[in-house]
């Protein structure tokens, strides 16, 4: 990202381009920011000022979450299919720090048979860890396995089943655990660590392999986080849901809705303000010309002595970790914790197209991108919708079809259809997205 | 005794048949690695689409099968294979070569392929709505219910007809493509074009054959294995999604470019799930009675629940990916 360079007259002296001379004015980008701001009025005017903020609250969250993929397939080119799971565990703390503790819970003596369950699970990973070890006793290698396979399933099957008890008891008599009544922001932070974590575990695994391995390994982590969540009642009540999540901001309630919303607009502005400038500085910073030569060229980046495998998990880590604060903001916005509400469409896939229409490896770019992208999305379903209406209407009245019953429904299919054909189309015919990714060759 | 048939219904006839679908989309997805270089993840949905057109000519169809005396899906079986071969080449004529001759990086292959999956699957569902649908129009699913001569045991083996089918066709298929790869011409410039591309086209083997040829393979198996699947349980437009994690866990397993490992993957994976969520509880009921008082026996001793299933090839993979990155037959490590 090269955006200050443009805008404000640079003290440093014109560099010797021997490829392409950097434009002095960014005509490309204001176009775009402008048509872009002529969409956003036109909402604004037809569907009401309380709906306008609402759908750019939600595409800022998306703009965080887009942010978050655009570091890693941008910067990095590491793919990551499994958004969602990553967004879901922001969503999760997002709702567990912030909601009301739940009295019947902690008030019963179930919180200590809770922590003693979880006791008996550290003391048994402890346990297996030691036995993998044996062989620095003398332990022959293969009596070593032998005994922490052996070991690991039958502990397993102790700790598993005493848990599931606890948690059949806390589901009947607690309802759920409730959550922590913090404030919303520390759950926020929370959400982000928490993605970063599992980044880092899939990432330790994946990153220094194929690339494909990680969209693979991305996609499986997500829809097991997606399981648990939707499974595990005595934590997240499950399909039931759990709401309101409280607002950092005064709610609608207290102040109507445009003006909540718009505060929670600023909210995030902020947010995203934070993180544009932090990338902004990592990107032109020594660290994030070392990531582009990684990117660009492995082999000579290694041969440069750069630890490629360490960096690659900084840049995935870091990207997870903004997926899961985008999660947790959009979560708390939607006041709605719903587990099944996850979609690999919504919350996948098209955070991809953001990424890789408005241009991959620029900030500026993945955020008009986010923004356009969310706007046509949720403009697109009554769009679909009057469209197939029309379709079955002309077809009736012409060929004389009989028009199916559920057209809602198929309707919004075809929105499944026209992402997976941006995509195609994208990769195609614009590979570098809208505003593409400027590079800066110093001759 | 009983409980060891339970078992055999609920371990070994449930895992062939996940690992007989398992293995047939892990071919194909080995297959394409090995030429192609990528991991492609609209194959699940390839195996949706065969089923589809299974669907969709069984409807049109639907007395077909009773002249012959099999059920009119099986019959009408090798036209979807047709149909979905035809549909692999013409998604890497439009979508995939393009790229492919710009040199774009696998990884972007990977990506296009999700664009394809979900434009799969939107037209899947445009089509044939959300809901599931039995493939048996105007057949009545067979279930077989053998049992067993011994005394005591009361609990049938039971089998249905598309398993048998399943079963049958999945050991034709391996069989087939045995021959093909290790006698044909064909099969050969394959393997040939899998160990080293460039040498493969210099010694005049026309490389755009390979590849449609490959296409057709992988389609027609994918065919093959969704109809079976859906005929085991019911057609639904989002079967793919629940099959992508263990189909690409089977083929890493087996080593990626590696058909019969893929093979031996598929089954290892699905005889790991229908493992995995077995209550073993019921298999140690007979010696609760030998067993010390010490020791109460839970109620559920399996190691996942069943909605955790997923959880299965995803531990298969890390661990996999972990320990033998190649594979356990020592596949190709393409980078």
């Amino acid at each position: 990202m090269t955006q200050s360079h443009h805008t404000e007259p640079s003290p440093e002296p014109q560099q010797a381009d021997s490829v392409a001379p950097p434009r002095r004015f960014p005509l490309r980008e204001l176009v775009l920011f402008l048509g872009l701001l002529t969409v956003v009025m036109v909402v604004y005017s037809t569907m009401g000022a309380a709906y306008g903020t609402r759908m750019l609250v939600e595409s800022a969250c998306y703009a965080i979450l887009a942010l978050g993929l655009t570091i890693q397939w941008g910067y990095a080119g590491q793919f990551n299919a499994g958004v969602m799971g990553f967004v879901a565990l922001g969503g999760f703390c997002a709702m567990f720090f912030s909601i009301p503790v739940n009295d019947a819970f902690w008030n019963s003596e179930l919180p200590g048979e809770l922590g003693l369950a979880l006791l008996y699970m550290v003391g048994a990973i402890v346990l297996v860890v030691a036995a993998s070890r044996l062989d620095r006793l003398g332990v022959p290698r293969r009596l070593r396995t032998a005994i922490a396979v052996v070991l690991g399933v039958v502990l397993y099957m102790v700790v598993i089943s005493n848990f599931r008890e606890v948690a059949g008891q806390i589901e009947s008599q607690a309802g759920f655990i409730g959550g922590m009544a913090l404030p919303v922001w520390f759950g926020w932070i929370i959400g982000g660590a928490l993605a970063g974590g599992v980044g880092y575990f899939i990432g330790h695994v994946c990153l220094g392999l194929r690339s494909d391995y990680l969209a693979i390994a991305t996609i499986g982590i997500a829809e097991i986080i997606k399981a648990f969540l939707k499974n595990a009642d005595w934590l997240t009540r499950g399909t039931a849901t759990v709401s309101p999540l409280p607002w950092p901001v005064p709610g609608p309630s207290e102040v109507g809705f445009t003006l909540a919303r718009a505060m929670y607009l600023s909210v995030t502005a902020v947010i995203i303000a934070a993180i544009f400038f932090l990338l902004h500085r990592a990107y032109n910073a020594p660290w994030g010309r070392m990531i582009r030569a990684i990117r660009d060229n492995e082999v000579s980046a290694a041969a440069m002595g750069k630890d490629i495998n360490k960096r690659r998990l900084e840049i995935f880590v870091l990207g997870c970790i903004l997926m899961g604060i985008g999660g947790a903001v959009l979560a708390s916005f939607n006041s709605l914790f719903d587990p099944q509400g996850y979609l690999p469409l919504n919350h996948t896939f098209l955070v991809l197209v953001m990424v890789i229409l408005g241009g991959p490896g620029n900030n500026l770019g993945t955020i008009f991108g986010a923004v356009a992208v969310y706007i046509i999305w949720i403009m697109s379903g009554p769009l679909a919708l009057s469209l197939m209406e029309w379709a079955a209407t002309a077809g009736a009245g012409v060929f004389g079809w009989e028009v199916p019953t559920n057209l809602d429904s198929r309707a919004l299919q075809a929105r499944v259809f026209v992402i997976g054909l941006l995509i195609s189309l994208v990769l195609r015919f614009a590979p570098k997205g809208m505003l593409p990714e400027k590079v800066r060759h110093h001759g | 005794m009983n409980e060891l048939v339970f078992f055999i219904n609920n371990v070994v006839i449930a895992g062939s048949v996940s690992g007989s679908i398992y293995a047939m989309g892990a071919v194909g997805v080995t297959l394409i690695f090995s030429i192609m270089r990528f991991a492609h993840f609209a194959h699940g949905d390839m195996m949706t689409f065969g089923a589809f057109m299974v669907l969709l000519l069984t409807t049109l169809f639907p007395q077909a099968g009773a002249a012959i005396g099999i059920p009119t899906p099986i019959l009408l079986m090798p036209l979807a294979m047709a149909l979905t071969a035809g549909l692999a080449v013409g998604i890497d004529r439009t979508f995939y070569k393009p790229l492919r001759a710009h040199g774009v990086k696998p990884i972007v292959m990977v990506i296009a392929s999700l664009g394809v999956t979900l434009m799969l699957q939107g037209l899947i569902r445009l089509f044939a709505g959300t809901g599931g649908s039995s493939l048996y129009v105007d057949d009545r699913k067979e279930i077989f219910r053998l049992p067993v001569p011994i005394e005591s045991v009361r609990m049938p083996v039971v089998i249905t007809e598309p398993q048998l089918y399943l079963f049958g066709l999945t050991i034709l298929s391996v069989i087939g493509l045995h021959l093909f790869l290790s006698r044909s011409r064909l099969g050969k410039a394959m393997r040939a074009m899998s160990d080293n591309p460039d040498l493969a086209q210099a010694s005049g083997i026309n490389t755009n054959t390979i590849v449609a040829v490959t296409w057709m393979l992988a389609g027609g198996l994918a065919a093959i294995a969704g109809t079976l699947l859906s005929l085991d349980v019911t057609f639904k437009p989002d079967l793919s999604f629940f099959l992508l994690l263990p189909i690409f866990a089977a083929a890493i397993v087996g080593g990626v470019g590696h058909p019969f490992g893929a093979i031996a993957g598929g089954f290892v994976v699905g005889f790991a799930e229908s493992l995995a969520v077995f209550n073993w509880s019921i298999l140690l009921r007979p010696f609760r009675d030998s067993l010390p008082e010490w020791l109460e026996l839970p109620g559920n001793l399996a190691f996942v629940g069943t909605e955790y299933k997923i959880v299965v090839p995803f531990f298969i993979l890390v661990a996999i990916l972990v320990w033998r990155p190649t594979g356990i037959f020592k596949g190709k490590v393409i980078t």
